[in-house]
Formats: C-alpha cells, structure tokens, sequence
C-alpha cells in the first residue's frame, strides 16, 4: 500500500461532487470543483515529473500509474480546470436568465466532478473489466449534461448518446468476456486475468480465434465512445445539444481517453494476434472516420457541430497514425491529443460565450466576433491555429512525428489519403471560422461583458497551449516515456 | 446432485433463455414482453446458481442470487414502472418488420450463434459450453429487438435481451467474470437502464409520444 497516492485524484472529484450534491450551486460548490480537477491536474504533474517510480501498482494490479497515464491524468486535469473554472460564468449566466433553475445547477455541479472520476479511473485501470465500467459510467454520469437544457432536441441527442454509446459498450463487454475466457483457458488465474499486462503476457498462448473475435468486438465497442466509425453518430448530436463546457470536456478530452483504450488493447492484440490485425482494422476504421469527418465539416452551418467534426476527424487522424505503431507514431498521437484537448476546449468555452451573446450556434448568425469582443475573437482566433496544426503549437509537432512514422512504416498511401483529407478539413476550418471572426458583424446581438472566470479559462488555456508547444524537453520527454508503452 | 441432473438443469435453463427471446419477438405486448424478460433474468441467474451448488461454491450461489434478483426482478420492475405511466398504448404498434419475417429472421440468428461460437466449443467442451450457442443467439436476437423496433420502451428491452445473453455466455464461458466486475457491471447497467425509463418519461411529456421517429430533428 505505498502507492496509496494513486486514489487522490479518483477521491478529489468525489469529495467535490459530494459536497455539490449536498450544498447545491453556491460559492463553496464552484471552488471545489474547480479545485478538485486542480488536484488531478497536480498529481498528475508529481506522478510524471515526481522523484518515485514511473510504473506503479495498487491493490494488486487493479489501478496502476505509468507515463501514459500521468499524461492522461494532466490532461484530464488541464480541461477539466478550465472547464469547472469558466462553468461558474456558464451556470451563473442561465440562471440570471433563467434558462436554468437551482435544481439543474446542483445536478450539474454535482455530475461534472463524477464525470471527472470515471475518467480518472479509466486511465488509471489496469483491469479491463474496471476499465469497461468505468467507460459505461462516462456515458452514465454525462447523459444528463448532455440532456442538461431540457429542450426537444436536447432531449433526442441524450437519447441518441445513450442508446448509441451503451449499444457499442456492450459489445466491448462481450469482448471482454470472450478475452477473459481465452486469457482464464491460457492459464492465467481468474483474479488477474483480465489485468492489461497479464493479457500481454499471456497473448502468445490465448486461442487465436477466439482471441480475434474479442479483440473485434473491443476495438468497435470502446471505438463508439472515442467517436470511431460506424457508431460514430452520436458524437456530433451530443456535441452540439450540451452546453458548451461539457462539449469542451466531451470533444477535448473524453474521446482522447476512450482512444487510449484502444492502444492500450492494441497492445495485447499485437501481442496475440501479430500485427496485422489490429492495424489493419485502424487503418479502415481511421479512414472511413475522417472522411465521414471532413464530409459533413465542408458545408457545416452550425459552429458546435463543425467543432465536433473537427473532433472526430483528429480521432480519425490519430487511429491512422496509431496503425504505424511505433515510439515516433505515438508520439506525434499524443502530441494531437494534447493539442487537440487544449485548443478544443478554448474554442468551445469562447463559443458558449458567443452562444449567450447572438442566441444561437448557427454560423451565418455569428459573423463579426471580433467586432463584439477582442477577448473572444482573439481567444478563437488562436485556438483555430492550433487546431489546424500550424506552429508553434503540438500539433504541428505531432503531424510532423505522425507523416515520418508512417513513412518509415510503409505506409505512403495512407499517409497522403490522410493528408489530402486533413487539407481539406484546414481548409473548411479556417474559411468557416476565419469568415466568422474577421466577417462584418451582421446580427444583433445582446449587451455582453467578459466575467472574470472567463478570462481566466481562455487565458490559461491559451497559454497552456503555446506552453507545451513551446515547452521542449521536460514534456517532450514524458511524451516519449508515455509512447514507449504502447509502442512495440 | 449428479452430473446428469446438472447436464439436465443447465439444458433447461438454456433452452428457458432462448424460448424466452423468441417469444419476445413474437408478442407486442409489453406487459407480456416484461414477464418473459423477468423469465429470461431468472435464467441467466440460474446458470451460476445451479453450477454453484453442483460444485459446492457457495460464493456462484450467491452471485447467482444476486443476478436472479438483479435481472428477473428489479429491471423488469423499473421497466414496468414506465409501463405505468405510459397512455399512448402498451403495444409496440410500428415495428420495422412483421412478426412471421422477425421469427424467421430469429431462426437465422440462432443458426447464426452456432456458426459464430463453434470456436469455444472446440476449446472445451463441456455441459456448460455446450449451451453457449444459445446464450449467443439470444444475444443477437437482443440486438435485432434493438434495431427493429420503434418505440422508446423496446429498445430498451432489446438492450436487455441483448445484455442478458452476454451475461449468460459470460457464466457459461467461464463462470463469470470475478465477481468485483459483475457487480460494477450490473450496477451500470442498472443506472443506465434508469436513465433510459427517465429519459423516455421525458419524451412523453414533451412529445406525448414515445416513437423514435420523432427523433428525427437532428440531422447533417
């Protein structure tokens, strides 16, 4: 029980949720969120750059911490600060309107840190059994975020996400039982046979049929919750109908955890099945996500969406690259995961802002955001470079990592269908975004000044992204580290 | 009890969870399609149980009770919970297929299962084994419960067939997952399931309907 430190940040947003339910929506509830995804942001932090060992376990294998994980846990930590942080406006704003009453405030406040949690908990889980649950309680503790404004359409994409996400989770468990049934007959006892790196150690000797089977039905099932064709569907519903900061933690980071399931998984697949299953099956499933991605992104109307497809096309982007699967490949992944998870919360924190401001999301109807705030333009402006993968931000790093490695790997063709596709999203990207922003400004629009919670979040978020653009050698080194576990 | 009466019990138990789905296809009716969901829980309950006695493994019982309880008795009540509330009808009035095409299409699935899981059965074969077809045919009954039909509350009984037979291969297979999974597992599922009756009291208050076609407005 040394590493007993590992609990913290799964205790943290427990104890902040706990009081939100208790309390309700008052200043206390607001610190402590805010506090709690802090404490995950930190241990984060101590588990990577701290003086103990990178690779520890607890309660016998069941939670464990590695340099992807503490990755994981500083970028859960990272959003979910600016998040809790520029909610506070959020909430306060709806409930001056009343679009939002003192019920749905504390039912908000108290979801958003449980949220946190079953993230945490997927990243810190060694067993693939916890990891199940704790992917289906993502779904669970975000349904009614999503279903948060209680409209008609609010109300169809909850429904949607639901039935969607629960659909693919419960593939992933049949595949977890078909895993453990080849893992328990290869001679692993059944208390860890279901631990990752028992799976890994095992592969050689698990039926290969049956192995193949499971490993089928995990990669779709934990793909739907990462956004992956074909149970992608949800995504962009979802998406557009919550309310903007959850959108941010939704498309920011949650895809990106449920992805790193999957490499985690590929791990264990490599190992069983050879290569070639697991990267063939990123290959199409990649492909077939970005194209369907960068489709609907070229004549989007409506700026939340075209931020979610934004979203879904780096998840497409990222299972190609991730087919290469070496060191250099998983570095530029988890390099467009950070970016990614940055400028996507910026974009969408601004864009519920803009959303208060014009009354709708409809980007015909929000022309001229420089003209109604610098604040928001400027945040927007910056958050559009780097998520179009321009320097000097991660993503342009990653890219740069991702088209080398899967050049080294063989595969050009790949390689240059991705790149064509990618070229078309920067394009439908900046015409859409760039035209709104520097447009002249054509709607009405309500009277609106910039809470301090606000520039606080775009502020920091902003900064956070140059910072590990710019940054160098201590994160490009936890990078490294955090790749090497599931490269091969 | 002797080999032959567990072989016994276990054949029964599986041919209950199969007849069970069938009949789910066939009826419309949902406080018909509720019991025989009630039915098929004490099914896949009865697997861990009997197994649990025949090998004298007191922790199987219980985990066997616990599914029992779980699947044939709280999940069919939070169902029929909605099933109260619900005006517009307790049928399933628009399925996408006519009943004589979904059992045949049931009778493919079935002979589907047997394709799919003839791996398992060649790495151990044993009473148990032997009845994973059938769990796996109920899985994909579920799943064409969940495609096919249009109203709120049949989906989410489809989810449940579906989930009930993964449960059921999951005790087969290999006596179940370790029983720290199973109760988180079950604890989801029950959550989700609330969601779900939750979410479908809200359709109906704001659409006095619970057809999945008005669930249309969202689109690209």
């Amino acid at each position: 029980m040394n590493h007993i430190d590992l609990i913290i940040p799964v205790i943290a947003p427990l104890l902040a949720a706990a009081i939100s339910l208790s309390v309700g929506w008052r200043t206390v509830t607001k610190w402590a969120n805010s506090l709690a995804a802090v404490t995950i942001l930190g241990t984060g932090l101590l588990f990577a750059f701290g003086t103990r060992s990178r690779h520890v376990e607890l309660f016998g294998g069941l939670l464990r911490s590695d340099p992807l994980s503490s990755l994981l846990l500083i970028a859960i930590g990272a959003v979910g600060s600016l998040v809790t942080v520029s909610s506070v406006d959020y909430i306060e704003r709806e409930l001056s309107v009343g679009a939002t009453d003192r019920s749905d405030a504390r039912q908000y406040a108290t979801l958003v840190p449980l949220f946190l949690t079953t993230m945490v908990l997927v990243v810190l889980s060694n067993n693939l059994g916890l990891i199940w649950i704790a992917i289906e309680a993502t779904t669970i503790t975000t349904a009614f975020l999503v279903g948060h404004h209680r409209t008609r359409l609010s109300l169809e994409a909850t429904w949607k996400y639901v039935v969607i996400c629960s659909f693919g989770i419960t593939l992933a468990f049949l595949g977890t039982v078909l895993l453990y049934f080849a893992s328990v007959h290869s001679g692993s006892s059944p208390a860890d046979a279901l631990n990752l790196n028992t799976l890994v150690r095992r592969a050689g000797r698990m039926d290969k049929t049956v192995t193949r089977l499971a490993m089928g039905m995990l990669l779709i099932g934990f793909g739907t919750k990462a956004g992956l064709f074909p149970f992608h569907t949800w995504l962009a519903d979802a998406h557009s109908q919550a309310p903007a900061p959850i959108s941010g933690l939704m498309s920011g980071i949650l895809l990106s955890v449920a992805f790193t399931v999957v490499l985690r998984l590929k791990v264990v697949g490599d190992a069983a099945l050879g290569v070639g299953y697991v990267r063939n099956s990123l290959l199409i499933v990649g492909i077939a996500t970005l194209t369907i991605a960068v489709s609907l992104m070229v004549s989007q109307r409506d700026l939340k969406r075209l931020l979610a497809y934004s979203s879904l096309e780096q998840m497409g982007f990222i299972a190609v690259a991730s087919a290469a699967g070496t060191e250099l490949a998983f570095v530029g992944v988890l390099m467009v995961i950070v970016g990614n998870a940055l400028a996507k919360t910026v974009l969408f924190i601004a864009s519920g802002q803009l959303q208060s401001i014009r009354h709708s999301t409809l980007l015909e109807d929000l022309n001229g955001v420089m003209e109604s705030s610098r604040l928001l333009g400027v945040s927007m402006m910056i958050g559009l470079v780097g998520l179009v993968g321009l320097p000097p931000f991660a993503l342009f790093v990653g890219e740069l990592s991702i088209a080398r490695a899967m050049v080294n790997a063989n595969l050009v063709l790949p390689l240059l269908v991705t790149l064509l596709l990618l070229l078309v999203g920067f394009v439908s990207l900046i015409r859409h975004l760039g035209g709104m922003l520097l447009g002249p400004r054509t709607a009405d629009e309500a009277t609106w000044k910039a809470r301090p919670s606000v520039y606080v979040a775009l502020t920091l978020g902003l900064s956070a992204s140059l910072f590990v653009g710019l940054v160098g050698s201590p994160f490009s080194n936890l990078v490294s580290s955090a790749a090497a576990v599931v490269a091969r | 009890m002797s080999a032959s009466e567990f072989t016994t019990l276990l054949d029964l138990v599986a041919s209950v969870l199969l007849l069970s789905s069938v009949i789910i296809v066939w009826r419309r009716d949902y406080g018909a399609m509720i019991k025989l969901l009630a039915v098929q829980g004490v099914a896949v309950g009865g697997i861990p149980l009997v197994s649990g006695i025949y090998l004298k493994d007191l922790q199987l019982v219980v985990v066997g009770m616990m599914v029992i309880l779980l699947r044939g008795g709280v999940l069919p009540w939070v169902l029929s919970r909605r099933l109260a509330d619900e005006t517009a009808g307790s049928r399933e009035t628009k399925p996408l297929v006519n009943t004589t095409s979904a059992l045949f299409v049931t009778a493919l699935l079935v002979m589907v299962g047997y394709l799919v899981t003839h791996p398992m059965l060649r790495r151990a074969s044993t009473p148990e084994t032997r009845a994973i077809p059938a769990a796996f045919a109920v899985i994909l009954i579920g799943v064409f419960l969940l495609v096919s039909r249009k109203r709120a509350l049949s989906q989410g009984i489809g989810f449940l067939v579906m989930d009930n037979g993964i449960d059921a291969v999951a005790f087969l297979a290999t006596l179940g997952v370790p029983a720290i999974i199973e109760i988180g597992a079950s604890f989801d599922l029950l959550l989700v399931l609330a969601i779900l009756v939750i979410l479908t009291g809200r359709m109906h208050a704001k659409f006095k309907d619970t057809d999945l076609d008005a669930l249309s407005e969202l689109r690209d």
